[in-house]
């Protein structure tokens, strides 16, 4: 099992990071919720791999739990990167409506009017 | 001898809660804005006047109040010989500067910040010379950069004033930045960072091998603040400031700041080689340089100004000779340059403000004029030339004295030789003052007609020049205090004696040469000075533009080669730095055995791990079909969910299910307004290269991955396990932790989300107002448009699953503390089932049904979450601290009121209302599209028979 969750988080990483290198806003966000996976399941499987075992206690048998902490971590992560990823769709289609592209470098003409700006 | 005393930080507090006052005072008009100015000052003054005599009988006034203990940081102040002195001259001045700007700032000068910055910059001050701790001190170091900074450019309108001020900035600034390394090193090496703990372990600190990296860069602070060569060139800039600053900031207060501190660290740090070579000479050359470059300077504030570094040089070599009669002609100059150049500042001010110039060649004969101020300007200008009966000569004298017995390297000539060139040069642009500023015949071409000045502006000058002459002739009258003060240097127990008189020394015959010598100058001077003007010298300024422009332009350069504009770029690089240390951690760190058995994979578990890696691949493979790219991302989510199922998280497999179904939903809404499809842009040897990056990446990783899930571990999870019932008072271990264990960091999560939900709505609303609503409405959606927006179906079914879904996720609420559960997932599900509505009926149709404002949702979550964590201030514990009990109505059986439940209650109104927020933004974009309003819940409604009716039919 640990080869499975090891390798998911591989390739789901390797996805990210690929699709992120790319040049428009959207593949970029695909990337980046590949990524957030990555981290999340990474994340909780600091904690170890524990099967039948929920953090949930028995009253009534002394069973083992697998370890609350990382899911506690990651349940609020989840959370978070929902908002982080509607903050940057947003601003992504924000830009696309005022560019009317959705590249995510400068053009040539854009690098040269930020480095006029900037130069006044 | 050692005494507590509350008056010491109420008087390092005083200045700053007075800067707040002047600018409200100043609609009160301008003298209620000096007096209230004047007013903590002289309270503070008062205050040190009381706690003087037990410092004058030899104690020291301690007081802390610990801050940061973990830092050793704490607000320590104490008080001993050489903080009174310096306490006291930075308020004594400072009442004096407050009486003086009042007339000399004109009407156009916002008066009430110019006390402001006075105020704050002399609480600053007054906390360097008066904190027992050096990180304290070094607080208050910064804050005079700062606070001089705003007062060097406070008449904001002239260049010089912006560039000299940016000038101090980074030169004191900078030698600040290494002074807190030096103090550091300091620190570590005593084990405490309270002075008087620092101050007792001077053996150990010079026996240290850290000792001269940590005197060099305690060194470079000390002379970078008090203009010592080859630091020395930001402080004639820096006289563009107003002239009340200048009197204040650089004779008497801030450039003192340097020679306080080495005085303060002499115990420490003097007596050593290297402390006496660099201290001596630095100090030496910078008072020979100062004093040559004064004699040529025609600005009246830039002679000054010189003869400030020139003085400054000298206090620096007194203390870099290391002996206790240095220490007390160090001292006792250090008060006799504050009553003359603070005198000598005030007369240039005077004088510049009724004739309009400071250039000394067009001056000349204003004895004439201005009587009053010609005699404060004449006896402090040979106060500072260091004649007989002014209290300069006396000072100077001692110092002379000093320099005829020290030898460097061997030679007995050359510090003697150059110190009575210092003077002399000091004798020569002093009488250069008086000669040509007052003396000669009247002219008739002065700017303004010069006159005496109001009584105001001249009192505090003539106040100084009354000491000057005070001191002078009675020098014992000046005896307590630098015994106190030279004791405290020193650590010694002194006893000097102050008087005129020493007999036939050498100092004596250097005196009269350097006096005879400087005659002869000033007489040679018209020459000399067209010689002066035509060689070529070092133009500080431009080197230091060439610097920083040097500077700027490398930083330009490495970011424009790592920060090109394109995102790809610096994840590229990002990505393979990250790497690139985990490998070097992991490499270097050694690896333990494998402790764990590998779990047996499941055929279940290998299918779903199937369509994970296969989502993946085809993700990345048709990621251009952007629709595509989302069905898959789907696939996956779900593959994540069933993954924490299987492997005992099941709030988490909850939390992502329902994460997943929103996010889905957020994108679909955004893919609609966007491009569908993204071209084909990088060329193959660029995918390939990506590629690569990625592979490595993903196989970091999973190396990391796997190293980890197969060795054991230890864990404070233990704890939380053990105590999740017994003191949280639920069995579902994670929820617990959520709101109980660990609710701090929640509810700063649930305060995060908020801003992301009120972030986007702001967006959207500044979208809106801009070309992009044009862009919007000129785009034509129509074909994307289906025939039926809201089927019948859909509207029907969600209208039946709404009431169910808000009891499902009432349920997972209310169970949450025990089952997994909780806050989260509970408002997740509830806003899926009302963007269910949305999505049947319409944007339009379902808004106009809503109840409540989203944004409040936000708020009134985070306040009752706050609430509940308030609410255990009120039974005396910290803050969320959590209780809970049990209750048993009849018919239902006993259930649980925790009152993490209510902090729950706050995380669920967070969610449901950041995740409401975000959608409803999105889709609000589609009314500027131009989406019609639909008054009926759905398109066919068989319910209506007019519906019936087809348009086609219509016609």
């Amino acid at each position: 099992m640990e080869v499975v969750v090891a390798s998911s988080v591989g390739v789901l990483t390797a996805a990210g990071v690929y699709l992120i290198l790319r040049m428009r806003a959207f593949p970029v966000i695909i990337g980046l919720s590949l990524l957030t996976y990555a981290v999340n399941v990474f994340l909780f499987s600091t904690g170890r791999l524990a099967i039948n075992a929920p953090p949930v206690l028995n009253k009534y048998a002394d069973v083992p739990y697998s370890d609350p902490l990382p899911q506690a971590l990651v349940l609020t992560a989840i959370v978070i990167s929902f908002g982080m990823t509607a903050v940057l769709v947003m601003i992504a289609l924000g830009a696309y409506l005022e560019a009317d592209h959705d590249r995510i470098d400068m053009g040539e003409d854009e690098a040269e009017a930020a480095e006029k700006e900037s130069g006044a | 001898m050692s005494n507590s005393s509350s008056l010491l930080p109420i008087i390092a507090i005083l200045p700053f809660l007075g800067a707040l006052i002047p600018g409200v005072m100043i609609r009160a008009g301008r003298t209620a804005c000096a007096t209230f100015t004047a007013l903590p000052t002289l309270i503070a003054l008062v205050m040190l006047a009381v706690l003087a005599p037990q410092v004058l009988q030899g104690g020291v006034v301690q007081t802390e109040i610990a801050w940061l203990p973990q830092l050793g940081l704490s607000v320590a102040f104490f008080l001993d010989g050489l903080g009174l002195l310096f306490a006291a001259m930075i308020l004594g001045v400072g009442l004096l500067i407050t009486l003086y700007a009042r007339y000399y700032l004109s009407g156009e000068d916002p008066m009430g910040q110019f006390y402001v910055y006075l105020l704050l910059f002399q609480g600053a001050m007054l906390g360097i010379v008066i904190s027992d701790n050096i990180l304290l001190l070094l607080i208050f170091w910064e804050l005079t950069s700062l606070s001089s900074f705003l007062l060097i450019g406070y008449w904001k309108h002239l260049p010089e004033g912006r560039q000299g001020a940016r000038m101090a900035l980074a030169v004191t600034g900078a030698g600040g930045l290494a002074m807190i390394g030096g103090m550091l090193i300091l620190g570590d090496i005593a084990g405490s960072y309270n002075l008087t703990d620092i101050l007792d372990q001077g053996e150990a600190i010079r026996a240290s091998e850290w000792y001269l990296p940590a005197l060099v860069l305690i060194l470079l602070g000390a002379f970078t603040k008090s203009a010592q060569f080859p630091f020395h060139f930001w402080l004639p800039h820096a006289m563009a400031a107003p002239t009340p600053v200048s009197a204040y900031l650089h004779s008497a207060t801030m450039v003192k700041a340097g020679v306080f501190l080495m005085a303060r660290m002499w115990p420490v740090l003097s007596g050593t080689e290297a402390w006496f070579y660099i201290v001596s000479i630095v100090g030496l050359v910078t008072m020979v340089l100062g004093a040559l470059i004064a004699l040529f300077k025609d600005d009246l504030k830039a002679l000054l100004a010189f003869s400030t570094v020139s003085h400054l040089g000298l206090l620096t070599m007194l203390l870099g000779f290391g002996t206790d009669k240095a220490a007390v002609a160090a001292v006792f100059h250090i008060i006799n340059h504050l009553t003359f150049k603070a005198a000598l500042f005030m007369t240039a001010g005077i004088v510049d403000h009724e004739t309009h110039t400071r250039d000394i060649k067009r001056l000349g004969g204003l004895a004439k004029f201005m009587p009053v101020t010609a005699l404060i300007g004449t006896v402090a200008a040979l106060s500072m030339a260091g004649i007989p009966f002014f209290n300069g000569f006396l000072s100077k004298e001692m110092m002379l004295e000093e320099a005829s017995h020290t030898g460097w390297f061997g030679n007995p000539w050359i510090v003697p030789a150059l110190a009575t060139l210092g003077a002399l040069l000091s004798v020569a642009y002093s009488l250069r003052f008086i000669f040509h500023v007052f003396a000669g015949p009247p002219r008739d071409d002065y700017p303004a007609k010069p006159h005496d000045p109001p009584f105001g502006m001249y009192a505090a000058p003539a106040l100084l020049c009354v000491l000057v002459m005070l001191i002078g002739i009675l020098p014992w009258v000046a005896e307590p205090v630098v015994t106190v003060a030279a004791s405290a240097v020193t650590g010694a127990d002194l006893h000097p004696h102050l008087k005129i008189w020493h007999g036939v020394t050498p100092a004596l015959f250097m005196s009269i040469v350097a006096v005879l010598g400087g005659a002869v100058l000033l007489a040679i001077h018209r020459p000399l000075d067209r010689a002066w003007q035509d060689a070529p010298r070092p133009e500080a300024k431009v080197i230091f533009d060439a610097l920083v422009g040097g500077a700027a332009g490398l930083a330009r350069r490495v970011s424009e080669a790592l920060h090109d504009g394109a995102i790809s770029r610096y994840l590229a690089i990002f990505v393979v730095a990250t790497v690139a240390l985990g490998a070097i951690a992991v490499f270097d760190g050694g690896l333990a055995p494998a402790t764990r058995a590998l779990l047996p994979i499941p055929p279940v578990a290998a299918a779903g791990w199937l369509l994970l890696i296969g989502a993946t691949a085809l993700i990345v493979v048709n990621h251009r079909n952007r629709f595509r790219a989302l069905v898959l991302l789907g696939v996956i989510g779900l593959m994540i969910s069933g993954g924490f199922v299987y492997l005992s998280a099941p709030d988490l497999a909850l939390t992502q299910i329902s994460v997943e179904t929103v996010t889905i939903m957020l994108l679909l809404l955004a893919l609609h307004f966007m491009p569908k499809h993204s071209p084909r842009e990088s060329a193959p040897a660029r995918r390939l290269r990506d590629g690569a990056i990625a592979v490595i990446a993903g196989g970091g990783v999973a190396t990391l991955a796997m190293m980890f899930l197969t060795r054991d571990f230890s864990s404070i999870s233990e704890f939380h396990l053990a105590n999740s019932y017994k003191g949280g008072g639920g069995t579902n271990v994670v929820n617990v932790i959520l709101v109980d264990f660990r609710g701090y960091d929640t509810y700063g999560e649930i305060i995060v989300l908020g801003i992301a939900g009120l972030t986007i709505y702001a967006l959207m609303e500044a979208l809106l107002n801009g070309p992009a609503a044009r862009r919007l409405r000129a785009r034509d959606f129509s074909r994307d448009r289906s025939r039926d927006r809201h089927p019948l179906m859909m509207v029907v079914g969600t209208r039946a699953m709404l009431p169910i879904a808000t009891m499902v996720g009432i349920y997972i609420f209310l169970r949450g503390h025990n089952q997994p559960g909780g806050g989260f997932v509970a408002g997740l599900v509830i806003s899926i089932a009302l963007l269910m509505q949305y999505m049947a009926s319409g944007f339009g149709w379902t808004q106009t049904r809503k109840r409540i404002e989203y944004h409040l949702m936000i708020g009134w979550g985070v306040v009752i979450a706050g609430l509940t964590g308030a609410a255990a201030w009120l039974f005396g514990e910290p803050f969320l601290t959590s209780t809970f009990g049990y209750v048993h109505w009849p018919p239902i059986e006993e259930f649980e009121l925790a009152s993490a439940m209510a902090f729950d209650l706050g995380v669920f109104l967070t969610v449901l209302g950041a995740v409401m927020l975000m959608l409803y933004s999105l889709s609000r974009i589609a009314r500027y599209a131009g989406e019609s309003v639909n008054v009926e819940p759905m398109d066919y409604d068989p319910s209506l028979k007019r519906n019936i009716k087809t348009p086609r039919e219509d016609g």
